[in-house]
């Protein structure tokens, strides 16, 4: 089976004399790559595990890894998305150091929360898809066409959200035509939400939006917003168990990606290292955060 | 049934491939030649929009010369090939060798194919490793057969006498400038009168071993691409001879193509070549950091 994708432009409809034209490569058609793939082998998309699941309805019994809390928030020029680094598995931690930021192209990224193994195979989906279409069309998609991609993925996933194996990514991104930052947020049916300021996912996200709630300035530059994100990642963690804070002992801290004109960067661990620190160092004093003035 | 007349195989093919050839010869042609910083993909082409070279996946590129709608249709089941072979297992494993023999496949099949008309394309597809002796260049012709190429390689139009003049020219290690201006001499001599190719006439990309990103594959355009030529003085016997002067300095540096924002000051320091390279090292930066987001980015 898997062979089958590694030939030499292979296809189901080999006609007469092995009529190549008429091979699911060759054919000219669709520039989405899921849909090339659902038409080449469905069994390939990560919403097939439905099938084996069977309409039952009721919730899996597994204790698979959960990813938690992811935030975003838009700065002059940019946005900015950070994530812990937490995955839980029922009430175990799977795992200490698990990225759930990822870069979707060179414009965007993307933030998951969630079951892991689904959304994880979802951002590598999406991923593909947004450079597929690149290079079949030549030109980019729009950052509301790649937002609505996702939207569409999660659609193809409301069977095993519904058995509570839901997935709700994060995604902002640089518009290269209004050149400013932007945040999508979705639902686990495939609804999409233009968010202002800031936003944020998973289960420590309350704690986390209502952190970012009193942070957030609309003139921060990138080393603010990435403070404030820490911040809330930190209140995050203080208060939901499924979100880790920054792991100073074994140096695991939050993964943060800026997307501005210039294009997708994660700021490098050394950057990272000294906010965090900082920002542990000022907790010491006031254990709650920073405070803000009352009006 | 009626029995057609015998035509022997010997002479069906020939038919069909003089009918592909001289189809073939008509277009412009496309030359692929490394330089001491990757591959370097030049073609003659008036449209901006209707590519003879592209990106098919992170070390791989595409050039093609012949009829559009079949390598287009081609380079499209490339990229189909490469994604899904990319996504089901992983992006190293994506190589030219397997896209070219897919590619051969294919064509093979095509050509012999009774009934069907035969693809009037060539294509190549060339891999850039992470050293220079890692770079591989494929050849494909209309019958399907490969050829794996080593410095330089002609498609298209009139193939046979581009390569005759590159033999000449072509050296090893030079700069992307210098390979660029090579190529582009050796294009506008294809017939009996030498045509100098304006950069609007071109369509131009590199797969830059430096690129710090994946995705290796990056166009030269517009401002980029006129600087790059503009040290061409004027006629091509010109380039060709600038190509010589900078083949030492080329073959001892190596350095300033790595891409990478230290490299600057490194090829800087190396005043010490004649000015006229020296210019060309600062142009080549120049073209560099402009394609360079991401190191832009980490100031």
């Amino acid at each position: 089976m898997e062979g089958q994708g590694a030939g030499r432009f292979p296809g189901q409809s080999a006609g007469a004399g092995g009529g190549l034209m008429g091979s699911a490569f060759m054919q000219s058609g669709t520039s989405s790559f899921t849909e090339f793939l659902a038409a080449y082998n469905p069994e390939y998309l990560p919403g097939r595990r439905m099938a084996a699941l069977g309409a039952t309805g009721g919730a899996v019994p597994l204790d698979v890894r959960h990813g938690t809390t992811i935030v975003a928030l838009t700065f002059p020029g940019g946005v900015l998305m950070a994530g812990d680094r937490r995955a839980t598995a029922g009430n175990m931690i799977a795992q200490r150091d698990i990225e759930k930021v990822f870069p979707a192209d060179e414009y965007s990224v993307v933030g998951i929360a969630g079951t892991a193994g689904i959304a994880v195979e979802m951002v590598k989906l999406f991923q593909v898809e947004l450079e597929h279409y690149e290079k079949i069309e030549g030109v980019e998609l729009s950052l509301d066409g790649k937002a609505n991609r996702l939207a569409t993925m999660i659609r193809g996933n409301l069977g095993l959200a519904m058995q509570g194996l839901a997935v709700v990514p994060l995604f902002a991104g640089y518009d290269l035509e209004s050149g400013e930052g932007r945040i999508f947020s979705y639902d686990p049916v495939g609804g999409q939400y233009p968010e202002t300021n800031f936003h944020s996912v998973g289960s420590g996200s309350v704690f986390a939006r209502g952190a970012l709630k009193k942070l957030y300035r609309t003139d921060l530059d990138a080393t603010g917003a990435a403070t404030a994100a820490i911040q809330a990642l930190y209140d995050a963690a203080d208060d939901d168990s499924a979100t880790g804070g920054p792991d100073l002992t074994r140096k695991i801290y939050p993964v943060i990606a800026v997307v501005t004109e210039e294009g997708y960067r994660r700021l490098p661990e050394e950057e990272v290292s000294v906010l965090v620190h900082e920002i542990v160092e000022a907790r010491y004093g006031a254990p709650d955060g920073p405070k803000a003035p009352l009006r | 049934m009626t029995t057609p007349f015998y035509v022997s195989p010997e002479q069906l093919m020939k038919d069909r491939a003089d009918y592909v050839r001289k189809n073939i010869a008509r277009g412009g042609s496309v030359a692929v030649l490394n330089y001491d910083g990757g591959i370097l993909f030049v073609a003659e082409n008036r449209s901006r929009v209707l590519h003879k070279i592209s990106e098919i996946y992170d070390r791989v590129g595409f050039a093609a010369a012949g009829k559009y709608n079949e390598f287009e249709n081609l380079r499209q089941a490339g990229v189909r090939l490469a994604d899904t072979r990319g996504y089901l297992y992983d992006r190293r494993d994506v190589s030219a060798l397997g896209l070219a023999n897919a590619y051969a496949q294919t064509l093979g099949t095509i050509f012999s194919e009774a009934g069907g008309k035969p693809y009037e394309v060539e294509l190549i597809i060339a891999e850039v490793g992470d050293r220079a002796d890692q770079d591989q260049i494929y050849r494909l012709t209309y019958d399907g057969s490969v050829a794996d190429a080593h410095g330089f390689v002609v498609i298209g139009g009139a193939a046979d006498e581009v390569s005759r003049v590159l033999e000449g020219s072509y050296t090893e290690g030079a700069h992307l400038g210098a390979a660029l201006r090579t190529a582009v001499a050796a294009l506008g001599r294809d017939g009996t009168e030498t045509r100098e190719l304006a950069p609007t006439q071109l369509e131009v990309a590199v797969l830059d071993r430096g690129r710090q990103r994946d995705r290796k594959f990056r166009r030269l355009v517009g401002a980029q691409l006129a600087r790059l030529l503009a040290d061409e003085p004027g006629a091509d016997e010109a380039a060709i001879a600038d190509n010589g002067d900078g083949t030492g300095d080329g073959a001892t540096s190596g350095g300033p193509a790595a891409g990478d924002g230290g490299a600057e000051p490194a090829s800087s320091a190396k005043a010490g070549a004649p000015p006229e390279q020296g210019d060309i090292l600062d142009d080549i930066d120049d073209v560099l950091e402009d394609g360079d987001d991401e190191d832009g980015a980490r100031d």
